[in-house]
Order: structure tokens, then sequence, then C-alpha cells
């Protein structure tokens, strides 16, 4: 660990945090429907998008038909992103003449990216044409986000109206995310990246002769755009295989800042817009913390581990420093914040490879995704995962002193504290569930690079990553087959919507209810107690359903790496 | 229920046209209009042909050269095209080794390379990153360190005194961005071109 390396991680922590209430005020007016500064340029085309599908903008939604709207859309989304795949040898864009995508494939990668989670069982410059990365990958990009951001929103205005039937329309929260929040920042960064040395062309691939003489071929393609995307909406499928960590695709220090900033961004400055429409910002700023806490200590530890390294590295004279799948322009220190902030929230790209980080450094980004990407987390989901947590955080508190919890005025009874559990249980049901089947059966363990450990923290790895809707690897594990093709797109069709509908149960019960006014037994939920015991309820659940698995990859690897054990 | 169907479809298609053609498109027109060099691949020729890009490493085994990183990238085996084989520096195929922190492999691995880089260059010892494979397998940088352990042989190669190339290798090596993000680094492509100009 060195001090510049704690600067950078410092510096970016600050720049992330300034920008909290700028952007989450700014969400704040539009999904309020308040003028902003682009309305003279959107307020047309959101208009005119209304008009043409038959939206009436004015009229709102009950849960249930809020909800409805989400899934077709979503449903919509996954079949014309499977026909593109499936289509692509005949369809235009296509330089490289890509063949059709496999079946199985193809329905990973359609529910991948409709779920926000863009695992990448393809390798994008050997698999997919521009036609697929843009209209397929692209639009998903956008929307899958979109519909996160919007259905925050929905459980925000469960929180903050009174006696209500509606939580919005759907389809007003949907376009305005897009058009007023993802397409603006994104056209900014993608022009960014491009001046970095992004490529964004549609021209074939280039066969160079090097400078000794070899062949060399360099894959091109529409790659700005959809990487400033990718990482705004925590979607995280790169355009290339080995994603961020290729130079084309994040090619200096300053696109790395970028682009890790572009990670955290929205879901740091949602809690703020939270804050705002629940006319109380403490309380935003009160899950900011709680998420904060968890992330600063995951940085530490990852970075930690990795800047102490590997002891088989020393024992063949070298300096243990962990650089194995690490890239020299980024170093330890910007790895490491990377793959935290990746795994924190639910984005899933990369600049190292997270296979090859020592068994410490990479059980944090496990850990992570099996608290359920909460840590500022995806887009939207992030937030709404967080509510599921703050609930049951208000339950204990309120068992504890023996009277009905409140939340914001909002009195949490049986039903929120179910609906809440239904959500978190169903991590450990995916993730433990599946592995215990694939570290037995045949098809499971064939697909494993590393013996020993560390290939049963591979398995552990693939199945919270697709529940968790993260997307990233420990990628020398074979996920491209038929078994991890079919299980991994369940969990993240599980992760995704069994969470959702329950949340959005939580939405439609909160907002018929009264505030009740705050008394003096009223417990603040915008303190440090009430951040410490949110911290500690996320910890313990996440620890006490996972530890035991988590032992037998990641902590048994540690000690026999030290006692100088290979595999 | 139905009502909500027309919206569904009519708004995945508006935004596949908006979000998934006219922003990409959009896109690459002002960046070809603005940064044409980077939006084409920051391609690098020489007397008119292209020899790579300066941000996409490539593999370098002579002596008279600076070498890379290792690189695990594959590429489709000439002999059996259904199977892969190491195809290093293959940008038409990025990735990593992948290779856990307990792996024998990587262990084999690292000790042949330390070996053979012991063996090309004067007894001292090796720097990390020329024997750790990049993430990408594309890495078109080496650390500074690195370039410094590889001066006795080129020099020697070149018959270039070693004073010379010290100056080469500080000449093209990059700073930390704004003084403190990321880490010093010296471009390969960059200083090797710079090798040959040297020599003319």
């Amino acid at each position: 660990m060195t001090f510049n390396g704690w600067l950078q991680i410092a510096v970016y922590f600050a720049v992330l945090t300034a920008l909290v209430i700028p952007l989450g005020r700014f969400m704040a007016r539009v999904f309020q429907g308040e003028r902003t500064f682009l309305t003279p340029v959107l307020g047309p085309v959101e208009l005119l998008l209304y008009r043409i599908a038959g939206v009436d903008e004015t009229r709102e939604q009950h849960w249930t038909t809020y909800t409805v709207a989400m899934l077709l859309f979503n449903a919509a989304g996954f079949f014309l992103l499977y026909a593109l795949l499936r289509l692509q040898a005949l369809l235009p864009l296509n330089p490289a003449e890509m063949s059709a995508v496999a079946p199985d494939l193809a329905f990973n990668t359609a529910v991948s990216f409709t779920s926000n989670t863009n695992w990448q069982n393809y390798g994008g410059e050997s698999t997919l044409s521009y036609l697929s990365q843009m209209a397929g990958l692209t639009t998903q990009n956008f929307v899958s986000a979109a519909t996160g951001m919007a259905l925050a929103i929905a459980l925000i205005r469960g929180f903050a109206r009174q006696s209500a039937a509606t939580v919005g329309n759907f389809w007003v929260d949907l376009v305005r995310s897009t058009l007023y929040v993802l397409l603006p920042v994104s056209i900014v960064g993608a022009l960014f990246l491009v001046w970095q040395g992004v490529p964004q062309n549609l021209g074939a691939y280039v066969d160079a002769t090097t400078l000794e003489g070899a062949k060399q071929t360099l894959s091109q393609g529409p790659a700005a755009s959809q990487i400033a995307i990718k990482q705004l909406g925590t979607n995280g499928g790169g355009f290339w295989n080995a994603n961020s960590s290729v130079p084309y695709e994040n090619p200096t220090p300053l696109s790395n800042f970028v682009e890790v900033l572009f990670i955290l961004v929205i879901s740091a400055a949602l809690t703020h817009t939270f804050g705002r429409m629940v006319k109380d910002e403490r309380q935003g700023w009160a899950l900011y913390a709680a998420m904060s806490v968890v992330f600063l200590a995951g940085v530490a530890i990852t970075y930690g581990f990795e800047a102490a390294g590997n002891p088989h590295f020393a024992a063949l004279g070298l300096d243990p420093a962990n650089m194995e799948g690490k890239e020299v322009r980024f170093g330890i220190a910007n790895s490491s914040l990377w793959a935290v902030a990746t795994t924190a929230a639910s984005n899933g790209s990369v600049n190292s490879m997270h296979d090859s980080y020592t068994p410490i450094g990479g059980m944090i980004p496990i850990i992570l995704m099996q608290l359920g990407e909460i840590i500022f987390g995806g887009v939207g989901s992030g937030l709404y995962g967080m509510f599921l947590f703050v609930v049951i955080a208000m339950f204990v508190a309120g068992l504890m002193v023996g009277r009905t919890p409140e939340y914001l005025g909002k009195k949490i009874e049986a039903k929120e504290v179910k609906m809440a559990i239904l959500a978190v249980v169903i991590l450990p049901l995916m993730i433990l569930g599946l592995m215990a089947v694939a570290t037995v059966a045949p098809f499971g363990l064939s697909s494993i690079q590393d013996p020993g450990p560390h290939g049963f923290s591979e398995i552990m790895y693939l199945y919270s990553s697709s529940t968790g809707n993260n997307g990233s690897a420990f990628a020398g594990f074979t996920g491209n087959t038929l078994w991890y093709n079919t299980t991994g797109g369940l969990a993240m069709l599980v992760g995704r919507y069994f969470v959702i509908v329950p949340a959005m149960a939580i939405a439609g019960s909160l907002v018929a209810k009264k505030a009740v006014p705050p008394s003096a037994g009223t417990f603040p939920t915008h303190g440090s107690l009430f951040v410490s015991l949110l911290v500690g309820v996320i910890l313990i659940i996440g620890g006490l359903t996972f530890f035991p698995a988590l032992s037998l990859g990641p902590i048994v690897e540690h000690l026999a790496m030290n006692a100088g054990t290979l595999y | 229920m139905t009502n909500e169907i027309r919206p569904a479809v009519v708004l995945l298609v508006a935004f596949t046209l908006i979000t998934g053609l006219a922003y990409p498109l959009a896109m690459t027109g002002i960046a070809q209009l603005v940064f044409p060099h980077q939006a084409s691949g920051s391609l690098v020729e020489k007397d008119g042909k292209v020899i790579g890009s300066v941000l996409m490493g490539q593999t370098f085994t002579g002596d008279k050269y600076f070498h890379g990183r290792p690189s695990a990238t594959v590429g489709p085996d000439p002999r059996d095209p259904t199977k892969t084989a190491e195809a290093p520096y293959n940008a038409a195929n990025s990735s990593g080794s992948n290779l856990g922190p307990t792996s024998k492999a990587l262990n084999e691995r690292m000790k042949a390379d330390v070996a053979k880089r012991k063996a090309e260059n004067p007894p001292a010892s090796v720097p990390t990153d020329l024997v750790t494979a990049s993430g990408s397998g594309l890495d078109p940088d080496i650390s500074p360190e690195a370039a410094a352990f590889q001066v006795p042989r080129v020099a020697k190669a070149r018959g270039v005194p070693e004073e010379r190339l010290r100056q080469l290798v500080a000449e093209h090596t990059e700073g930390r961005a704004l003084g403190f993000l990321g880490e010093p680094r010296v471009n390969v492509l960059r200083l090797n071109m710079a090798l040959d100009a040297l020599a003319k």
C-alpha cells in the first residue's frame, strides 16, 4: 500500500460524495415532473413518446399495474434481444461476419441484459455483430437501468405519500430516467472516452503488421457509446471480452477514473433523491453513510491484501504485490478500488481479473454480491434492495423495545416484514442451492479451471454474481455450457424479479398508510445509531448465511496460500 | 393489463431507435469529426502500413527490442480449428490468464518466465510485471523498472551505449495523470519505434 494509492481512493470518494447533491437534486426534479434545464430540448421528445405509445402521463398506476407494465416491458425486451442475437448473421452491420448466437447462449445473454446483469458468457469481439452490440445490448443497457430507477422511485413514493392509491406511472418514470438522466450523461461520457482513446467507428477489424513483422488483428466498433452507458447504468457488459482491462475500452488512468465514478454515481445520488422526495435530506444521508461504511471497509481490505500480495511470488524472488491479471497503467490501488466498486454496485465490469486476486482480496467482491448488491448497488435496484434491509432493521429494533416499528412515520407491520424477508431469502436459496448441485455434479465440476478451494470459489462467484445481477466473473471458469447458461440465466431472473415484486408490494402497502407523527418513542432514522444498526443487520444476515460457504472457499485458500500449498 | 401492451411495444421500439441506433451513430459521427485518430483506434503507421495501435500491446521477442508483459490470450489452433492455442497479444480475443493465487499452473509459468527473463538479461531481480500476465493480455505498458531491467540487453544487441537508452526510456516514461492518477509507465511500442528511429 502506498500513500499515492490511498490518495487516489480518497479523491475518488470525495468526488463521488460531491456529486451526490447536484445529481440527486436533479433526479428528484425529473421524477417529480418539475422543469429542468433540459426540458426545453427534451420536453417535446418526451411528449411525442407518450403520444405515440398511447400513454396518459397524468394518470398514475396502482402498484400492481405498475409492476405488470414493468414486467411486460422487460419481457418484450428479452424477446427482441433474443431474436436479434439469433438472427445477427442475416442482419446488417456485421463486418466481421459473426454467425448466429447459439440458443442457450442467446437465452443467457438476453436474460442477462434485460435483468441489468450483463454476465458475459460471450466474448464481444469474437461473437457479436455491431448491430447486436448497438440495437441489442446498448438499448438494454439504457432501459434495464431505467427500469431499476423507476422501481426505486415508486418505492420512494410509497414512503413519501400518505393514504394514496398509486405509486406513479411506470412509462413516465421509464421515459424520464432514460431521456433526462441516462442519455445526456452518456453522451458527455462517450465523447470523453473517445478523447481518451476509446474507438467509436463502424469499420472492419484492422489487420496490422507489427514492428517485428507478425500479424495482429485489431477489433474495432462503436465502443465508446456502449461503454459510457454500461458504466453509468451499472450494466457492466464489456464491448470486448476482457472488459475494461482492455486498453481500447479503458485506455488511461483518466478514463479509468471517470468510468469507475460512473459505476457508483447514480446509485449514490439516488439516496439524496430519496431524501428530497421524503422531505428530510438527513434520511438520504443516513443510507449514504451506511453504504459508504461497508464500501470503504471493502476497499481497504481488498487493497491491503492485493498490495501485500502472494507469498508464492516472494518465493520466486519477486516483489509479491499481486500484478497477475492487472494492468500496469492502473496498478494495485485502482484495480482494487474498481473491483470493490463494481461488485458493491451491481455493475460487474472489471479492469483486472478477479479470478487472479488473492483469496481475501477476491472474497470481498463475493461478499458484496452476496449481500444483495445494496452497497450503492445497481441503479435503483441498490436503493430498493437497501429499503428491504431497512424494513428488517426497523423490525429488529422494534422487537428490542417491544413496539411497532415506524420508518418515516409509516408503520412497518407484518406484511412489509414478510415481503422483505421473502426477497432477502431468495438470495441464499439461489446461490447456495444451485452451488450445492453444481459442486457435486460432473456437469458442474467440469467448468472449473483451478482445482482445490479456488475452484469452489469460482462456482460460488458465478451464482453470487448471477443472482445479485452483477455480471462479473471469476473468468477462468467456463460459464458457456448448457448447465451454466441455463441455471445462471434462471438465477438472474429470480434474483431480479423475485426481489422486485415483493419490493413493489411493500411500496403498494406503504403508500396507502397514513404517516404517524413522531413521538418521544420514535426511533430516529437519521443518526449514527440507525446507521450502525442497519450496517449490523446487513452484515449479520449476510455473514450468518454465507460464512460457512466462504470458509470452504476463499478462507481455506488463504490459509493454504500462506502455508505454501499449490493446487 | 392489455392497456399496457401498446406502450411496452411502442416504447421498446422507440428506445431501440433512440438509444440503440441514433445515439451510437450520432456519437460515431461526432467522434469521427472531432477525434478522428482516437475514434479509429489510435492506429500507428510506418511507411504507409498499419503496424498496430499505440493503445494495444504487441509481441516483441527479439533481443533488439524491449519486451512487453506475458500475455495469456489464445486464438484458434492452426492445426485444429476446433481447439484453441496460445496466441499472445491476440487483439481480437482479449483475455487474462485467470489463474488463481494457489494455482500450480500459474506458479510453473511464472517460474519459467523468471528463468527466461534472467537468462536474457543480466542477473538482477526481475520486476513482477514482467512475469505476470495482464488482465487484457494486451497491456501496452511496462513499469519503468521493467524497462530499466532490459536496458543492458538491448544496448548490447544494438551496440548503443546504455546511457543513451536509459535517457530514451526516461523520455518515454509517462508519469501519473494530474500527478496522482494511475502508475508511471512506459509504452513498449512507442519506445521500440524510438529505438528504430535512433538506429537510422
